[in-house]
């Protein structure tokens, strides 16, 4: 069944002319262009004496700074995790054929993506102008409980269109193949689609985690120590703004890095199979 | 003669469309039935009501004398629920034109899926009986490979070996050489025929006209919804009465 895996024979070449491939004299010209502006960048922030690379390094590990990072990496977590719990429910309803469930899902995703995170946090904040049960002494929903609804239902919202989307990328006939062989419906969803979907699934989803890694950033609007608002506090009492903006942005920088080398090896893992060669 | 496979005023429209218009056929245990009939002409429609893939609008199907997708009470025929219809069509097994082989999963990994997720076989036992059965239709070695990385008639064999292993009482081929290359389509037709050397109930919808004359022990000629003509190869192939059997078979030879 098996190729041969011998080379085919080469036959000697009948004619002498050497092939040139096509010059391109611009392709220098405009990586000169680029390298120079990088440089010229680089340069100019290690020399400004008011990034103050000093204070960001004595600040990069401060313990407030990382208790908000913490903060935000705990938020960022739970918000994904539940996220694509509901998120995941969502998208099984849309398709279900149930036309109570699918205008329950789609109704979801269009609010839930249709009012700014900042104003739907601000909404959770003040529930208890709605609700007045809720307040009182100690409210039910304190700043950060706030935070989390907001997040999470917002998240959902954007987590289920992208499992859908997953879903729809896989083909019917892997469904009816595995119907035929008598499988039923929670076990075709688990062992036929999710895994193929997870291929179309996790680009998009390592998209959103990044994004709320970030995104949790607008929770200082309400007082919550992450990252963002940790630094704010320190650079309100000492004045040196950047520098701390520097230390919360290179957190930024690393964690999001981190979770892209992660998505990498969760792409390759997701991608077996889908390969031409052995 | 025992029968494998009753079906009785079978009737099914897509949208208001008639497909399938009342039809009858009869399987006997141990034989070959080849469907054969113009596109459009509803046999894969029948081939799919077999299994209760689509759900019929009038008529009954038997496999080995079990109501196939209903129960019967006071002369009403009511729909089963997704258990019931799952275990009905863990004895029966198709093959698709386009292979559907699971992307995710090795060649063995396809094979054991479903005898070990439905029937609930042991692990060891199902490899043991999977490594036999891709043997048997010609790939051993391959176990570990991964459909994409197998030629139509090889993905198209593996299919053949997946739908065994549930130990089905019939097997259903929907057009399984339609979606191959010329060159393999031989390799695919030479497992179903060993199949059927073997004894195994099949009912087969092709266009190959020379492997029915040779494998077939019934032909059904399936127009507009209708058997137009059915019986031994030699009669419906070969000296066909009606004027559209021989229209259509001037045209596939």
């Amino acid at each position: 069944m098996s190729a041969s895996t011998a080379a085919p024979p080469t036959t000697p070449s009948r004619t002498t002319a050497e092939i040139v491939p096509l010059r391109r004299p611009w392709r220098w010209v405009s990586a000169a262009l680029v390298l120079a502006a990088v440089l010229a960048f680089l340069w100019s922030a290690a020399t400004n004496e008011q990034f103050q690379w000093s204070v960001v390094a004595q600040y990069f590990t401060a313990e407030a700074v990382l208790r908000g990072l913490g903060l935000t990496l705990w938020l960022t977590g739970l918000t994904v995790v539940l996220g694509f719990v509901i998120g995941g429910v969502l998208a099984v309803m849309r398709l279900s054929g149930n036309p109570v469930l699918v205008g329950v899902s789609w109704g979801y995703v269009w609010l839930f993506r249709s009012v700014p995170l900042l104003v739907q946090l601000l909404f959770w904040f003040n529930i208890g102008a709605l609700y007045p049960a809720l307040s009182g002494a100690t409210p039910v929903i304190g700043p950060v409980t706030a935070v989390i609804i907001g997040l999470v239902l917002h998240e959902a919202a954007y987590a289920a269109e992208i499992v859908r989307g997953g879903i729809l990328s896989v083909d019917a006939g892997q469904v009816e193949a595995a119907k035929a062989l008598g499988m039923r419906g929670g076990r075709v969803l688990r062992r036929i689609v999710l895994p193929q979907a997870m291929r179309a699934i996790v680009p998009a989803a390592g998209n959103l985690l990044i994004g709320t890694l970030k995104g949790t950033s607008i929770v200082s609007v309400l007082a919550v120590q992450d990252l963002l608002y940790s630094v704010q506090l320190i650079y309100n009492r000492n004045y040196l703004i950047i520098p701390l903006l520097l230390v919360a942005t290179a957190w930024y920088v690393v964690v999001t890095s981190l979770l892209g080398i992660g998505q990498h090896y969760v792409e390759r893992y997701y991608a077996r199979g889908a390969g031409r060669l052995s | 003669m025992t029968i494998a496979v009753q079906v009785t005023d079978l009737h099914k429209s897509f949208g208001g469309t008639p497909v399938l218009r009342g039809v009858d056929l009869t399987v006997p245990r141990g034989s070959v039935t080849v469907v054969i009939g113009p596109s459009g002409s509803g046999k894969s429609t029948l081939l799919r009501c077999l299994n209760h893939l689509e759900q019929q609008d009038r008529g009954e199907i038997e496999v080995d004398g079990v109501l196939i997708g209903y129960r019967r009470h006071r002369g009403k025929l009511y729909e089963l629920k997704e258990r019931e219809i799952a275990r009905q069509r863990a004895g029966i097994g198709m093959v698709f034109q386009g292979f559907h082989l699971f992307g995710h999963l090795t060649v063995l990994e396809n094979v054991v899926e479903a005898p070990i997720g439905v029937s609930g076989v042991p692990r060891a036992e199902a490899e043991e009986r999977a490594r036999a059965l891709i043997a048997r239709v010609g790939l051993a070695g391959r176990e570990d490979a991964y459909p994409r990385q197998l030629s139509g008639g090889q993905q198209q064999r593996v299919a053949i070996a997946r739908a065994l292993a549930m130990r089905p009482a019939v097997m259903l081929f929907d057009e399984p050489t339609s979606a191959l290359d010329p060159e393999l389509v031989g390799e695919v037709l030479a497992v179903i025929r060993d199949l059927a050397a073997d004894g195994m109930t099949m009912v087969v919808v092709t266009h190959e006209i020379g492997f029915a004359r040779s494998v077939a022990d019934h032909v059904v000629f399936l127009d507009e919804g209708l058997v137009v003509e059915s019986g031994p190869p030699a009669e419906v192939l070969d000296n066909p009465v009606h004027q559209r059997t021989r229209e259509f078979l001037a045209l596939v030879r």
